[in-house]
């Protein structure tokens, strides 16, 4: 737990010196390149950036505390309540991605480990090899083109069709949401607006995933006790499953929390291409209105959860594997 | 006549390793040559053309100031591999600085600059390289140094590990005995060995870079108009879609294939230079 704080409190001084100390002067940051001297020095007091640098800090840091992200100049509201409204989106497109990634990716690497140097594994490789050069934003159109524009069997741009009233907020995750209340048809137009993004986000880190799943699998297959069931007799899909896929996935959770990072970011890039209208969407958007302090209340926000998920991985590790003491 | 067999030898056992030498040589040529393989200016505004679906004229179309888009991606071309060896380079050379003088010193500076560099790392790379190009500025430049220095702390570990243990070695024990000044061996010791791993990071890394760069021009943090990049015509293109799709199609396939053609030749070196990695 102190850990979580040491981190959390570095990464509070990162955010920092990219906003304060970084651009050279905030106000005139906020207020545009046609501010007059006073209402510049006005601002710089009313910030506290006549103070100095450490207690600029320490002011900072104490509204971080009480959850304030500043003021966002587009829209004049505060930074978190703007942020709190478009984070249910984003989490739910996160949470399809991962699984999407999570599953096919594990079973892509088992298949692949499994039946090794046959084209099966080899189809993996080269999907990984691609999936690392694909750059996700025209991936996007291009899905878009085809499944949209082309072939008409999917929808392209936000959570639900324009004449379905969203589901009675619960969780603010359509889909759960809507299955919460029964609420069928809702639930229908959430996932069919779900497919697109989801594949287009998970399919970028699916082939991580399916790598090191193989590799483990690989290192795990020529283990001692492997060749010792083999020899015992036991049928080779049965060691697969029972022996050797439990110890080759615990390495794989850790890469589910670093996974979670970077889908966190390519969401940026998913929201929007598919008008998803999640916190990716608001950043992109802030970023054509100069918006500094929503671009930072982002980043804050995604690093603390990153964070927090990357310990909790790190809890479960021990759970999962008795050799590891936590 | 050996070296040919050589080659040939080469390329059928190392055919994807092949294939990324091959890009990335086509995509230097293309870049150095733009002025003369492409057809038109790149620069030119035309607005009778504007638009124009892929043809005789112009092979790939024409964007929606009638500029060709052929000829902006090879121009485009330059300002990739600008980003990609800029972005490794400059992360590269302070990586080896900071990770050295780190791994060398130990104690207190070493415990500070890998916290540092764990707090850096705890950002997903494009959020904290997009939230570093907001507060530089937008434009091309800055978002190369973004990129670059959300990338530093991957050169800092890779090399402040090798530096610890270089350290420990005889002909370092030998110079300090000597009472060789620190900078000395640094820069005669423990830098020379620790260039190869570095290298290798670094021709992994330049794919990811040219793709990051791409993105943050996409987002409007990077090149701005009326710069030919590939990202930022991606971008453009994106609003026509749906009726002129050759706009935002092509830049991106070419981004898509560089990026691929460095990361199979990467890939490929680390291969043959990291015995671990073979098979």
């Amino acid at each position: 737990m102190s850990q979580l704080l040491i981190v959390l409190l570095g990464v509070s001084l990162v955010t920092f010196l990219v906003s304060h100390v970084v651009p050279g002067d905030p106000a005139r940051m906020l207020l545009g390149q046609r501010a007059d001297a006073q209402t510049l020095e006005n601002l710089r007091h009313v910030m506290g950036l006549d103070k100095p640098v450490w207690l600029q800090y320490f002011d900072y840091l104490g509204g971080l505390l009480q959850g304030d992200l500043g003021i966002s100049i587009r829209s004049q509201r505060p930074v978190l309540s703007e942020l709190l409204t478009y984070f249910p989106a984003t989490i739910e497109l996160t949470l399809f991605a991962m699984g999407f990634a999570v599953i096919s990716g594990v079973g892509l690497g088992l298949l692949s480990a499994a039946y090794r140097d046959t084209p099966i594994d080899h189809g993996t490789r080269v999907l990984a090899i691609l999936g690392v050069s694909t750059p996700l934003f025209w991936l996007g159109l291009m899905v878009l083109l085809l499944f949209y524009k082309h072939l008409g069997w999917l929808p392209g741009s936000g959570r639900l069709d324009s004449f379905i009233n969203p589901p009675t907020q619960i969780t603010g995750l359509y889909v759960l949401d809507s299955i919460l209340t029964g609420d069928w048809v809702a639930l229908k137009s959430s996932i069919l607006h779900l497919v697109l993004p989801t594949i287009c986000l998970g399919y970028i880190q699916l082939a991580t995933i399916a790598r090191l799943v193989r590799a483990s699998m690989i290192e795990v297959l020529e283990q001692d006790y492997i060749k010792t069931a083999l020899a015992n007799g036991i049928p080779r899909y049965r060691i697969i499953y029972r022996h050797a896929l439990r110890n080759a996935l615990i390495p794989t959770v850790t890469l589910i929390g670093l996974t979670f990072g970077e889908l966190l970011g390519g969401a940026i890039l998913t929201e929007t291409i598919f008008t998803w209208p999640g916190m990716g969407k608001y950043v992109v958007d802030s970023i054509s209105f100069l918006d500094f302090p929503a671009i930072m209340g982002f980043t804050i926000l995604v690093a603390t959860i990153y964070v927090i998920i990357n310990m909790v991985v790190d809890l479960l590790y021990p759970i999962l594997d008795p050799q590891i003491k936590g | 006549m050996a070296q040919f067999r050589y080659l040939r030898y080469f390329t059928k056992r190392y055919p994807l390793t092949v294939t990324g030498a091959v890009i990335i040589f086509l995509v230097v040529m293309v870049s150095l040559a733009a002025p003369l393989v492409s057809p038109h200016n790149p620069y030119t505004l035309n607005l009778t053309d504007r638009l124009k679906p892929p043809g005789s004229i112009y092979l790939l179309g024409t964007d929606e100031l009638g500029r060709d888009i052929l000829s902006r991606i090879i121009y485009g071309a330059r300002l990739s591999l600008l980003a990609g060896v800029g972005i490794v380079g400059i992360a590269g050379l302070f990586g080896i600085v900071i990770g050295s003088v780190s791994g060398l010193l130990g104690g207190k500076v070493d415990q500070a600059v890998m916290r540092l560099m764990d707090i850096m790392l705890a950002f997903p790379s494009l959020v904290l390289a997009l939230a570093l190009s907001a507060a530089l500025g937008a434009n091309f430049r800055n978002s190369i140094l973004a990129i670059a220095i959300v990338k530093i702390p991957v050169y800092v570990r890779l090399v402040r590990g090798q530096a610890l243990s270089i350290k420990e070695r005889q002909f370092v024990k030998a110079a300090q005995t000597f009472g060789a000044p620190k900078v000395w061996i640094i820069s005669r010791h423990i830098i020379p060995n620790c260039l190869a791993p570095v290298v290798v990071q670094a021709t992994l890394g330049i794919g990811e870079a040219i793709l990051i760069a791409a993105t943050l021009s996409f987002i409007g943090l990077g090149a701005q108009p009326p710069a030919a990049e590939w990202g930022a015509m991606v971008s453009m293109g994106r609003i026509y879609l749906l009726d002129q799709w050759w706009y935002a199609s092509f830049p991106g396939i070419a981004i898509f294939i560089t990026v691929i053609g460095f990361n199979l030749f990467g890939d490929g070196v680390r291969d043959m230079l990291d015995p671990r990695f073979r098979n």
